[in-house]
């Protein structure tokens, strides 16, 4: 489903991006995990077109992504930080996003789930961090896409909503959708993950199942396993 | 891109700065034109608060709107949009937003007074007309600044030194080199650095459109030889255009190579 060559990001003289090589099969759940600064968020957003690669090739369904924009009608992105316009009340910010894309929307069933009816006409500004993730989850998964891609989507999420957001991933995972999840949360992991893609110095340092994480590092537990490949 | 045009303006319009703005001009057009009762000298009073005035705004504004909407640009770049489209739209938006609040500032008051049954309707449309050029070519010149800096504080400073370079440092340092080499003819030299400082140019368009060119001297009888024909004033707006084309076409470079 994606296919990275050889991809290189410099950031001025900081290298971030080394020669990564990565092929993400189609349907399954990916977690990338890696210490800070190895690169996640940087391969993440060159996935996206949001950061230009010094070199290499990136494509997706065999089609090359560099210099485009129109695949990211088939991308949903929940970005780590849920900043919105201050101005715009819920509702509008739905409205416009589903104006920006020429597809399905299903957001009511979304809103009904996380219980944000009543905040539909409030300010985005006034809002407290957990309900803007509410609301930022509703605007990544009301559109159905074959890839889904969710930076750190636990932030902020009450028990209720991190249950509802489970249930969502599993059902997206049930139609055949691919779904990359960077997160620090090894609970989190360990339950939803089926394979883990992990960074080190700007490379794909693992990549294969939990299973096979724990037998390769000897360890039965995930965070321990982790750690070790750290050492 | 008009998509996001529609949305910044929207989120501009309800923003309280905007209305700020707008109830700072109307007050102005009112007092001005109520302590003067003539049309006429209302308006070469607001020239020289305009002429300063709305870069300083525009760049503010700018940079401001730019900082505050990155994370919601962000969000706006994983969607399928092109780029510069993101960009124009927010762009145009702020423009349109404070041009919006000139007019009917000015507007209003103006035309309240017997705007239409006056001569002076001509001046003032130019006036607009010129307020308008400025909110444009500063707020572009404010984006690029602010597209090419991280920091927020650093972006502000710089837009804040280009304001202050341009409205106030440029003419010293022109008044200097005139003092300098009055030696020389310097026609040339005026007419081409006037060009080089958009606000010099509004300056002078409207000055001369207001017949008190002659409080300028010899370089005022130059700029009149010049800047009077209808030659004169074609190319000056098509300076002022290139004013606004140039730092929005860079704009629209820079945003493409940029990371986010």
């Amino acid at each position: 489903m994606i296919e990275i060559n050889n991809l290189h990001k410099n950031f001025g003289k900081l290298t971030v991006l080394d020669g990564l090589d990565v092929s993400i099969s189609k349907g399954g759940i990916f977690a990338i995990l890696g210490p800070n600064g190895s690169g996640k968020t940087t391969l993440i957003k060159s996935l996206l077109g949001m950061v230009i690669p010094s070199k290499g090739e990136i494509s997706i369904e065999g089609n090359s992504v560099l210099k485009k924009w129109k695949y990211r009608n088939n991308i949903n992105y929940l970005p780590q930080i849920a900043n919105f316009p201050a101005n715009l009340t819920v509702i509008e910010l739905i409205k416009m996003v589903k104006n920006l894309r020429p597809k399905e929307a299903h957001e009511n069933e979304l809103i009904a789930l996380f219980g944000l009816e009543a905040f539909l006409t409030k300010k985005l500004g006034n809002l407290s961090g957990g309900t803007k993730q509410k609301v930022n989850l509703v605007l990544t998964f009301m559109f159905d896409s074959e890839l889904i891609i969710l930076d750190e989507p636990t932030t902020g999420l009450d028990p209720i909503a991190l249950i509802h957001l489970k249930e969502l991933i599993r059902q997206e995972k049930e139609k055949g959708k691919t779904i990359l999840i960077t997160t620090h949360i090894m609970s989190f992991v360990d339950e939803m993950a089926d394979e883990i893609v992990f960074l080190l110095d700007g490379k794909i340092y693992f990549k294969g199942s939990i299973d096979q994480l724990k037998e390769q590092t000897k360890q039965t537990n995930l965070e321990h396993a982790i750690a070790s490949l750290l050492s | 891109m008009l998509k996001i045009l529609k949305y910044s303006i929207y989120d501009l319009l309800r923003s309280r700065w905007s209305y700020v703005y707008f109830i700072f001009y109307l007050i102005l057009g009112f007092v001005l034109l109520f302590l003067n009762n003539d049309v006429n000298k209302a308006i070469i009073t607001l020239l020289n608060i305009i002429i300063v005035l709305t870069p300083l705004i525009g760049t503010i504004f700018g940079v401001m709107y730019y900082y505050n909407s990155r994370e919601f640009t962000e969000l706006l770049l994983a969607q399928p949009i092109k780029r510069s489209n993101i960009f124009m739209g927010q762009y145009v938006g702020v423009s349109l937003s404070l041009t919006l609040s000139l007019v009917l500032g000015l507007g209003i008051p103006f035309i309240l007074y017997g705007l239409f049954k006056s001569t002076a309707i001509f001046d003032f449309s130019l006036l607009i007309i010129v307020g308008s050029f400025l909110n444009f070519i500063f707020v572009a010149l404010a984006y690029n600044i602010a597209l090419s800096t991280e920091n927020k504080i650093k972006g502000f400073g710089y837009a804040i030194l280009l304001w202050l370079f341009l409205a106030v440092i440029y003419d010293g340092i022109f008044l200097i080199s005139l003092m300098m080499f009055n030696e020389y003819p310097l026609d040339k030299f005026s007419l081409i650095a006037t060009m080089f400082n958009p606000i010099d140019l509004s300056r002078i368009l409207i000055l001369l459109k207001l017949d008190i060119s002659a409080l300028l001297g010899y370089t005022g009888a130059i700029f009149q030889q010049f800047f009077g024909t209808k030659k004169g004033m074609f190319i000056s707006v098509s300076i002022l255009l290139l004013w606004v084309v140039l730092p929005v076409w860079r704009i629209i470079r820079k945003s493409n190579k940029k990371d986010f």
